[in-house]
């Protein structure tokens, strides 16, 4: 399951808004060995591309040093599909399996294919879902929202299957 | 003096847990077989089959990426600093 505040969720939702059609990207770190996505790094789509997503690898070098430093690791790594299902395609799960990166990140995927716009209308979300991916196998997993980290896991929180 | 390498989370159960570890040297592919020799299993999550940098992971030395100075025929020596990430991207 992923834990997540709501600040950070609306952020990652406001940065694939924002570069509809294009795919947004980034990362949410958190202390290294933890589950708790703490501090949101919207990062630069290299590639700049309705289709495809990359980290700029100077940009990847300052990431990762920056977080080490801080004893931190990449809890989330976040991107959004423009046209399609937020599901990661075979792309990404080739980089997600690849023998560096690290099968207890969870891979989130907004879809803005139906909701760039926002409307303030009634069903006006963005289709925001998590997945781990382990050795080219994904696996769906719950979303759970809580109002803050900063109070502990408070008990109003909302489930989203 | 040796060569500085850091190591990404998940390669590290290679290393003992360490996040840097020591090395030597005169090309990356001679780092790595180094490295290998010390740290069993660490040479296959990097190179290819074929010889080649597998293409999901970056290789820096110092804050180059060595797919802009020769991949694994970059010269390193006494003193740099090399860095393994893992490459992040995809696609829909």
């Amino acid at each position: 399951m992923l834990r997540i505040d709501r600040a950070t969720y609306d952020a990652i939702v406001a940065h694939a808004r924002k570069d509809h059609p294009d795919e947004a990207c980034g990362v949410v770190a958190g202390p290294e060995g933890t589950e708790r996505p703490e501090r949101f790094i919207p990062m630069l789509n290299a590639a700049r591309s309705p289709t495809f997503y990359e980290f700029d690898s100077a940009d990847l070098l300052r990431l990762y040093r920056e977080m080490d430093d801080r004893d931190e690791w990449p809890v989330v790594v976040y991107h959004s599909h423009t046209a399609t299902e937020a599901y990661p395609s075979r792309t990404d799960v080739g980089y997600a399996s690849g023998p560096a990166a690290d099968p207890r990140t969870h891979y989130v995927l907004v879809s803005t294919r139906h909701h760039a716009e926002r409307t303030g209308l009634a069903g006006d979300d963005v289709e925001f879902r998590s997945y781990r991916i382990v050795d080219g196998e994904v696996s769906e997993e719950e979303v759970e929202i809580v109002e803050s980290y900063l109070f502990g896991h408070s008990p109003t929180t909302v489930v989203y299957d | 003096m040796a060569i500085q390498v850091r190591i990404p989370t998940i390669l590290r159960t290679h290393t003992g847990g360490n996040k840097t570890v020591e090395g030597s040297g005169a090309t990356l592919a001679a780092l790595i077989d180094d490295l290998d020799a010390q740290h069993s299993g660490l040479k296959n999550r990097l190179v290819t089959e074929e010889g080649k940098l597998h293409r999901f992971v970056n290789v820096y030395v110092n804050d180059e990426d060595v797919r802009f100075t020769g991949a694994l025929d970059t010269q390193v020596k006494d003193g740099d600093s090399v860095t393994i990430l893992p490459a992040v991207a995809g696609g829909c």
